[in-house]
């Protein structure tokens, strides 16, 4: 369940991520392995505390220990600031606004979004490069870096869903507690207990 | 000078003060005074204007748990600050530049309780003997500034040794070690880690190109030492902190200060005023902004911490912005000048199988000092260039950074996916990283930006800095000799690079036109004469005599090392010389003094 994006513009996010970084047959698409998961949790970050900004620590329990990933972190109160200014934008606030004004992720998502219209994972290729290249560029880039932290980063943020991402490029992630043998890192061999290579 | 210890503990006011000595800075230089100075007796407290994500201020201070193995928070989400909207920084290359031409992230070494200690791969080198002389033994370059320092190695080798008692590092000095090393006292503390693979291919390579690699020196722990484990080769390990303690640097240092009693740690205090009595001489204390108050309530508090002596250790970046900012200590007007990085020549190789150099154990295992040392060829590229000399440094012997980090470069496409499974730029990449000797020159500088400030209104620090064509004419010597040993490796392609950037098409770099180093140096030097230093030998400002600097700001040269060790060598020495302690010379017991329990 979306908590920022509507599920129209939840089902055009993943569309548009998946032609910005899509599935080749290896790596899987950025939309598809929770891409707009992983935009709705950041933009909808301060509807829950703490905030999702941070993951916890130290570990994340997929190879031993206790998974500690999910306990978020608390922000200070000036961070709180920088991480609801890039998100929510300056709005005019003198405190938002010592270098400028800012544009808000909810705005640039939101615009671009609706450039891209709630018919866009129904268009044929063609017709969606047409709409991608009719949004700003700080829609694309937002689309384009927010899909490589969503596919590439840990997965508890939302995207890369059970390390599909990772599982493309053969990324164990997070090895805590167990790390790697010293033979392992001298000798170079591929092993990897979790992924069965 | 000193008034003495008030053997007081450090919240409690005595004799007019809070404490013996306010330190601003938890990093390693701020690190190493506390526990010099708690040894010797001293009530200090500890200002950092970061967040702490480093240890439990209560007893037993164990770690927090807030470091972990996630690309996104430490590499994207700036966890370590500072954050570059809350604080940012500006970039010029020379005045012609205009007022600046880039406003943002400019060397951010981390702003967080352990300072850039946290983020480091802890590769902890000594200086050479000669580079304490550079004037001396190699003699001046025009346009720049050559300084000899005004100590020598021998003066700082009993603070070495103790700074790798303090870390714990592990290395070795026998027949395998740096045959180029200065002389040392006595053996690391503990034997090297794990050799990363690729490093197998690197070291032979380099070996039959005539260079020396041995292995670094590396402020992560080996065996169990000072009741830390192991590392167990993770491989997040630059630029993460490490979520079970086997780096050292700082929180060894920060632990034993606070487990004295007489440390008190303040994190989120930005400290924005030295005060000084009415003779201007004299420090009195520190002010700071009280960051745990919110926005809402407008400016944040200001709280006045009083104490006998002022210990600067914000880093060769903000410990001079503090100084321009409060008026004082530059009377030579030599604050915030010859602001030195290393300049970074990076020679990239790639490779038909993975390396795995990227994921796995010390980001670094291997280091070559022969471009420091020189050799005929290199007098002869010198002689070339119209220059007395040229002096490289460390050559690294790594990989590349995560995932995330490589998608980025990659650009959006159809070809995203097979460009990721190939990982030419991550898993099949091997990177030679030179730390070049940057030469001093007064003209490269941090001042106070005119116009742009942080969140709080203060002028934001702006860096202005242009590389001197020595490190330029050494980039073009050492480049091609190590893009030949990559090839020799089994390398299918290669590419040298620099940061800062060469030419226009700078602009373009991933990694941006300013230095990328974090290694920042000078811009309050150590020297001898007060004309033209803002520092005394003992690191002490020749205008505020109870105010000492203890980081990277004090060197009068970069030297081609990494300067962590260094500046908490400096500091060691600095502190116990103003306490009139001695380095203590007993090792730390592997597996003690805190027991698994404690945590």
């Amino acid at each position: 369940m979306a908590a920022w994006l509507t599920p129209a513009q939840h089902r055009t996010l993943t569309a548009a991520m998946d032609d910005t970084i899509p599935d080749d047959g290896t790596c899987p698409g950025a939309g598809s392995t929770g891409g707009a998961d992983y935009v709705d949790r950041l933009l909808a970050a301060f509807t829950v505390d703490p905030p999702r900004i941070w993951a916890g620590g130290p570990f994340s329990g997929r190879r031993g220990g206790t998974a500690a990933f999910d306990d978020f972190l608390e922000l200070s109160p000036w961070e709180e600031l920088a991480w609801r200014t890039r998100i929510e934008g300056s709005g005019g606030d003198p405190a938002r606004e010592h270098l400028g004004p800012v544009r808000g992720w909810q705005d640039i998502y939101a615009d671009g979004l609706a450039v891209l219209g709630d018919d866009f994972a129904d268009l044929d290729p063609d017709g969606r490069s047409a709409r991608l290249a009719a949004t700003d560029d700080e829609f694309r880039d937002l689309l384009f870096n927010h899909g490589c932290h969503a596919l590439y980063g840990d997965p508890v943020y939302g995207g890369n869903r059970d390390g599909a991402g990772w599982r493309g490029i053969d990324y164990p992630g997070d090895v805590q507690p167990r790390g790697y043998t010293d033979a392992e890192v001298s000798l170079g061999t591929r092993f990897d207990p979790d992924l069965g290579r | 000078m000193s008034s003495g210890p008030t053997s007081a503990t450090a919240a409690a006011p005595v004799d007019g003060v809070d404490c013996d000595a306010v330190i601003i800075g938890s990093g390693p230089g701020g690190a190493t005074a506390a526990q010099v100075l708690t040894a010797a007796g001293w009530s200090v407290v500890v200002l950092d204007k970061g967040r702490n994500h480093l240890l439990s201020l209560e007893a037993p201070f164990g770690p927090l748990g807030h470091f972990a193995n996630d690309e996104l928070k430490f590499t994207q989400r700036h966890i370590l600050g500072p954050d570059p909207w809350l604080e940012p920084r500006t970039f010029r290359r020379t005045e012609a530049d205009g007022d600046r031409i880039f406003t943002g992230d400019v060397n951010n070494l981390p702003s967080t309780v352990g300072g850039g200690g946290v983020h480091a791969d802890g590769k902890l080198p000594r200086f050479r003997e000669d580079d304490f002389a550079l004037l001396t033994e190699h003699g001046p370059v025009e346009g720049a500034d050559i300084r000899d320092w005004p100590i020598s190695y021998d003066d700082l080798e009993p603070y070495y040794a103790e700074a790798e008692r303090l870390i714990g590092v592990a290395g070795t000095d026998g027949p395998d070690g740096n045959p180029f090393a200065a002389s040392r006292s006595g053996p690391y503390p503990m034997p090297p880690g794990a050799d990363m693979f690729l490093t197998s291919l690197t070291v032979p390579a380099a070996e039959r190109a005539g260079l020396h690699p041995y292995r670094a020196p590396t402020g992560v722990n080996s065996v169990d030492y000072d009741g830390r484990p192991a590392c167990n080769n993770c491989g997040f390990c630059a630029h993460y902190g490490c979520p079970i303690e086997a780096k050292g640097d700082p929180v060894a240092m920060l632990r034993a200060a606070l487990r004295t009693g007489l440390c008190r740690v303040v994190p989120e205090a930005y400290a924005v005023d030295i005060v000084v009595d009415g003779s201007g001489r004299r420090a009195t204390g520190v002010r700071y902004l009280d960051l745990t108050a919110r926005p809402e309530r407008g400016d944040p508090p200001v709280v006045e911490i009083r104490a006998n002596h002022v210990v600067l250790a914000a880093g060769a970046f903000e410990s001079p912005r503090l100084l321009l900012a409060t008026g004082i200590g530059n009377s030579s007007d030599q604050v915030g000048r010859n602001l030195m990085f290393h300049f970074q020549t990076l020679v990239v190789g790639g490779y038909p199988e993975p390396m795995f150099g990227a994921t796995r154990g010390r980001a670094v295992t291997h280091l070559h000092d022969d471009h420091i040392v020189g050799d005929a060829a290199q007098r002869a590229a010198a002689a070339t260039a119209g220059l007395p000399w040229l002096r490289g440094g460390i050559v690294e012997h790594g990989g590349a950074a995560g995932p995330v980090s490589e998608a980025l470069i990659y650009g959006p496409g159809g070809h995203h996916g097979a460009a990721m499974r190939d990982s030419s730029l991550r898993e099949r990449l091997l990177v030679f990283t030179m730390q070049g000797e940057d030469l001093a020159q007064p003209t490269n500088r941090i001042d106070l930006d005119p116009s742009v400030t942080d969140v709080w209104g203060r002028p934001a620090g702006r860096v202005t800095y242009s590389s001197h064509r020595h490190e330029l004419a050494t980039m073009e010597h050492v480049g091609p000799l190590l893009e030949s040993v990559l090839r020799d490796a089994g390398a299918v392609w290669t590419i040298v690079s620099s940061s800062p950037p060469l030419g226009d098409g700078g602009a373009h770099s991933p990694l941006g036109m300013a230095p990328a180093s974090k290694h920042i140096i000078g811009t309050a030097r150590m020297g001898a004469d007060p004309s033209n230093s803002v520092v005394d030998p003992d690191g002490r400002l020749w205008d505020v005599e109870n105010v000492l600097i203890a980081d990277s700001s004090v060197f009068p040269t970069s030297t081609g090392y990494g300067p962590t060790l260094t500046l908490a060598a400096l500091a060691a020495r600095a502190c116990h010389r103003l306490a009139g302690s001695a380095p203590a010379d007993i090792p730390v017991p592997p597996g003690g003094p805190m027991s698994p329990a404690e945590k």
